[in-house]
C-alpha cells in the first residue's frame, strides 16, 4: 500500500448554522493503489469530517451524480484522476445554482428547462404492432447526442444559463432538444423549432463553447445548437 | 401583473442571420480599405476625397454604417437583456440605444454625402 496526502480547500456551507460560505483547508491520506479518483478522495475525507455533504452514486461516470466544480472547472469527481489536478484542490458546487448544502445544488431550474423542450419521441401516427424501427443511418444521427448523463457540467459553465436560467434552456436541454429533432421517429419537429424559436431560449447562446469544454462525456451541445439554428433556417430560407 | 416568466417572442433566428450577414459586409469593406491603406500608403488628403467622392464608395460606405448599426443593435439589445432586469429601466435603455444608433446614421450621411 503506497498513501498519499492530498490536499483540499472545499467549499462548505449549511445554511442551518453558517451565515455565509467559507473554504475549509482539510487534508486526507489515500491509498494511491486503491484510490485514485477524485471522488475516492472526497469519500475518505468524509470519514474525516461527517459534516461534509455531496451527490455521489455509481462512481464511474455514469449517473452524473457527482457534477462539482474542480479547480475553477466543471466535471465529475468519480472519473477525475487525483494526480492531473493541482493541490490544494479547490472543490466549489456548480456555479450558479443555489447551493442547498456544501456541495450539494438545487438543480430544480436545470430539469425544469430540461422537461421544457419535451424530452420524449411525439408521434401522431398509430403506433405499430411492435416497435418503431430505424434505419441504421437515421439511428446515427442520435450518436453523439443520446449519451447526455444530464449531469449539468454544460449548462452550468454557460454564462448565459447563469444570467437567464429561468429563460435560457441551457446547453443540456438544447442538446436533448436536439436529439429528438434529429430523431426520425419524432413528428413534432416544426412544433419543437416553434418552442425555441426566442431570443432567450435558444439564442442566448453565443457559441463561447464552454459547454464544450467542460462535458465529461466529450459531447458538443454547441454543434447540436448550431444545427438547430441550421433547421430554422431552412424553415425560413 | 402577475410576476411570470414569460418567454415565446417567436424571433430570434432573423437577429442571428443578420449579425453574421452584416458581419460579412463589415468584413468585406475592412478589407477593401485596408487594400487601399496598404496599397496607397502615401495617399494624402485629395486622394482620399477622389476615393469617396465615388457614388459607389459612398453607397458603400452607408450600407456597411447600415451594417454596423444593425449588428450594434442586436448585440447592445442583448447585453441588456442579461444584465439589466428592471423592464421599464431595460425598455429605456432599447429607446436610447435606437435613438443614439438612428442619430449616428444621420450624422454617417451627413459626413459620408458631403464629400
Amino acid at each position: 500500500m503506497t498513501t498519499q496526502t492530498v490536499k483540499f480547500r472545499v467549499y462548505r456551507y449549511d445554511p442551518d448554522k453558517d451565515a455565509k460560505p467559507y473554504m475549509q483547508d482539510i487534508s486526507v491520506e489515500v491509498d494511491t493503489t486503491t484510490e485514485r479518483k477524485l471522488l475516492d478522495a472526497l469519500v475518505k475525507l468524509k470519514v474525516v469530517d461527517e459534516t461534509l455533504s455531496f451527490r455521489r452514486s455509481c462512481r464511474e461516470g455514469v449517473c452524473g451524480s457527482d457534477a462539482m466544480n474542480i479547480n475553477g472547472k466543471n466535471g465529475l469527481a468519480c472519473i477525475t484522476d487525483i494526480d492531473t489536478l493541482k493541490q490544494p484542490i479547490e472543490v466549489r458546487p456548480l456555479p450558479g445554482l443555489p447551493v442547498i448544502r456544501d456541495l450539494i445544488v438545487d438543480m430544480t431550474q436545470f430539469f425544469k428547462q430540461y422537461h421544457s423542450i419535451k424530452p420524449y419521441v411525439i408521434n401522431d401516427t398509430p403506433a405499430p404492432d411492435r416497435e418503431r424501427l430505424q434505419s441504421q443511418e437515421d439511428r446515427k444521427e442520435l450518436d453523439g447526442l443520446y449519451e447526455c448523463i444530464l449531469c449539468a457540467c454544460c449548462s452550468t459553465s454557460c454564462p448565459s444559463f447563469w444570467w437567464n436560467p429561468d429563460k435560457f434552456v441551457g446547453p443540456a436541454g438544447l442538446l436533448a432538444a436536439y436529439r429528438f429533432i434529429a430523431d426520425t421517429r419524432d413528428t413534432a419537429t416544426n412544433e419543437r423549432l416553434d418552442n425555441l424559436e426566442d431570443p432567450y431560449r435558444l439564442f442566448r447562446c453565443h457559441t463561447i463553447m464552454n459547454c464544450v469544454d467542460v462535458c465529461p462525456k466529450e459531447l458538443n451541445p454547441t454543434k447540436a445548437i448550431g444545427k438547430i439554428k441550421e433547421m430554422m433556417l431552412k424553415r425560413v430560407a | 401583473m402577475v410576476n411570470r416568466i414569460v418567454v415565446g417572442a417567436h424571433y430570434g433566428l432573423r437577429d442571428w442571420l443578420v449579425q453574421r450577414a452584416t458581419a460579412v459586409i463589415m468584413l468585406v469593406y475592412a478589407v477593401a480599405v485596408g487594400a487601399f491603406v496598404l496599397f496607397a500608403a502615401k495617399a494624402g488628403y485629395a486622394d482620399w476625397q477622389q476615393l469617396f467622392s465615388c457614388t459607389w464608395v459612398k453607397v458603400l460606405t452607408t450600407v456597411t454604417v447600415l451594417a454596423l448599426l444593425w449588428h450594434a443593435w442586436v448585440g447592445i439589445r442583448d447585453i441588456w437583456m442579461d444584465y439589466v432586469q428592471p423592464l421599464g429601466l431595460r425598455v429605456t435603455l432599447h429607446v436610447l440605444t435606437i435613438v443614439w444608433l438612428v442619430g449616428s446614421l444621420v450624422y454617417s450621411v451627413k459626413v459620408v454625402w458631403g464629400v
